[in-house]
């Protein structure tokens, strides 16, 4: 039971420990940092192993019964995103080890927190929780954000963080709302609240809903909220843009939690409005992402616009509002954070090989020193993250468009998601062939790319293959996860264990 | 009327705030940033309602309680706020540093 907490704890510990350790030892101490990381993932297996035998899994903070203390709570959706967040901080962590620098401790404390709240905001089953966590995650993105200083970062790093307070004011606000009129944060009670209720005596609740995903779409950059993402991811070093890839993702993930808890996937009448919002944003975003990739003038802002694009292509698919629809973006969100983190590392080290004109798009730049290698590696991902069979992004797309046949807006999603996935190939084409043939004059780095530099990216490009082998099981394990999720009820009985039989108080 | 009192502060202060939050300079947005933060710590405050001279906690021969959880809530909130407001503060005078001047976008007009 207590194993629940790991994610969160191991972190916490390990950051804590290297900040004790005196300076001039800490050479000695690198290895705590990347152990620590690793360890995340056997234990993100075991919690997946424990979500698969006993549906949800329940801790209550310092045993005080649910409505009233935090609870943790693992369910299918929680192990898969601790999954995915822990196979992506690993891959990042080794691409930072490859690549020594001075500022190495203050990178490994930030990282640790940084995953602590990523952990910590996929686990909790309580709304204030999740605003603390999402803080600690944020502050330590400033952190990481800044790491390697300079002019630019420091420029993206202030939109970043003035952006972020401002999103946290709201979030604040949504949470009062909600307390006021529901006198819960509690996100199992919040839902048998809601679902108790008649529709009139709903409306400051919808509202402070409404809050909150505005909230979520700030944090996952969907349209008009995006602005901010490109610039940011542009300016941070790689292995933080790589790890930055699940950070949308936290947005998606609340999302996906809180509309599938209180609104449900179908039922209530303000289902339809959510869904029809949802879908107008999104395939807004996935159009403006598609637009912005194709006029990047550099490599990391086109890298920027993919992740917007894939959080638009997400929640396309989640404002179908049906289990299998909700199963094909869960799918499409474990490729896409995986493949968009390996791309930043490998553009990172593409950018390494050309020199002063580091990752910009011009025409006739000095050709990279290993164009086969680092070539093969980008077309892969390429294909992977446009869409192309035979790898992961044209099956997810496939599993979309097909769960979104059901819906009203089937032929807008359609035309939208097609066109985007055309826009992205022929903006990764024409960044590919800039990079690898439009060259003038020789390498500049006589050394050739080390494979411990390599390795990390590789890592995350071969889960694009392999969950195209393993296609089967990954998705029966998400259809049960969709099925759990469009099953409220099962959540609320679960948390809530018996309180609501003994009728709390009101 | 403390009611009236109460939500033309949370008001004034929000009102403030986001004027101040869309200058140009980073001081005046950073001001604006705790103006709104101390409405939004007001409004989470007001969620449990406003009942004065009632205890928070249990005590021996008392009816009605004030809800605590707010404040505690608020309490969680001001801690956070001011760690931000710190660290953005420093941000600003990092990118004066920087870029050479207090535009929020780094360029000089």
């Amino acid at each position: 039971m207590h194993w629940i907490a790991t994610p969160i704890l191991l972190p916490l510990i390990a950051a804590a420990l290297m900040m004790l350790v005196p300076a001039r030892y800490w050479p000695a101490y690198r290895w705590l940092g990347p152990v620590a990381t690793l360890f995340q993932v056997p234990i993100a297996v075991w919690l997946i192993a424990q979500a698969m035998g006993n549906g949800y899994l329940v801790y209550p903070l310092g045993d005080w019964p649910a409505p009233f203390g935090i609870v943790l709570v693992l369910d299918r959706l929680s192990a898969l995103m601790l999954m995915i967040c822990a196979v992506l901080a690993t891959a990042a962590h080794l691409a930072h080890q490859a690549r020594p620098s001075e500022h190495t401790r203050q990178f490994q404390v930030l990282f640790q927190f940084q995953l602590m709240g990523l952990n910590g905001a996929f686990l909790t089953g309580d709304l204030f929780n999740l605003f603390v966590f999402f803080e600690i995650l944020l502050i330590a993105s400033y952190g990481l954000l800044l790491q390697g200083g300079g002019p630019s970062r420091t420029r993206a790093a202030l939109h970043y963080v003035l952006l972020n307070l401002a999103g946290s004011s709201l979030f604040l606000i949504a949470m009062g709302v909600l307390y006021a009129d529901a006198g819960t944060l509690n996100m199992a009670d919040l839902a048998r609240v809601v679902s108790e209720r008649g529709p009139d005596e709903l409306i400051l609740v919808q509202a402070g809903l409404m809050l909150l995903t505005v909230v979520f779409a700030l944090k996952s950059a969907l349209l008009p909220l995006h602005l901010w993402l490109p610039a940011t991811y542009a300016a941070a070093i790689a292995p933080v843009a790589a790890l930055f890839a699940i950070m949308t993702k936290v947005g998606a993930y609340a999302v996906i939690r809180v509309l599938t808890l209180t609104f449900g996937l179908e039922g209530s009448e303000t289902t339809p409005i959510i869904s029809t919002l949802l879908v107008v944003l999104a395939l807004a975003t996935v159009a403006a992402a598609g637009v912005g990739a194709l006029g990047s003038v550099s490599l990391r802002r086109l890298c920027g616009y993919l992740v917007v694009l894939s959080i638009g292509t997400v929640f396309a698919s989640v404002a179908v509002l049906e289990p299998e629809a909700l199963s094909a973006a869960l799918y499409y969100m474990i490729q896409s954070t995986l493949v968009t983190g390996a791309l930043f590392l490998l553009v990172d080290l593409i950018a390494d090989q050309r020199g002063p004109i580091d990752d910009s798009l011009q025409l006739n730049g000095p050709p990279v020193r290993n164009p086969a290698l680092l070539g093969t590696l980008f077309f892969a991902t390429a294909v992977a993250i446009a869409g192309l069979p035979p790898l992961s992004g044209f099956f997810g797309k496939l599993m979309i468009l097909r769960a979104a046949l059901s819906a009203d807006f089937a032929p807008w999603l359609w035309a939208v998601l097609l066109v985007g996935s055309l826009l992205v190939l022929l903006a990764l084409s024409r960044a590919g062939s800039r990079l690898f043939w439009s060259t003038d004059g020789e390498p500049l780095t006589p050394a050739p790319v080390r494979l411990g530099a390599v390795l990390p990216a590789m890592l995350l490009l071969a889960a694009s293959p392999l969950l195209v082998v393993f296609a089967a099981p990954v998705q029966s394990y998400l259809d049960q996860t969709a099925a759990q999720l469009a099953d409220p009820q099962g959540y609320i009985l679960q948390v809530l264990g018996d309180a609501t039989g003994k009728g709390a108080e009101p | 009327m403390i009611e009236l009192l109460f939500s033309i502060a949370v008001g004034v202060l929000s009102m403030c705030g986001v004027y101040l939050m869309l200058r140009a300079r980073t001081f005046p947005v950073v001001l604006g940033l705790t103006l709104l933060s101390y409405a939004v710590n007001l409004f989470l405050f007001g969620s449990g309602r406003l009942i004065p001279g009632d205890p928070p906690l249990i005590a021996d021969g008392v009816e009605r309680y004030v809800d605590p959880l707010p404040q505690a809530l608020v309490l969680t909130a001001i801690v956070i706020g001011f760690a931000m407001t710190a660290f953005v503060m420093v941000l600003a005078l990092r990118a004066l540093n920087d870029l050479g001047n207090d535009h929020v976008d780094g360029r000089a007009d």
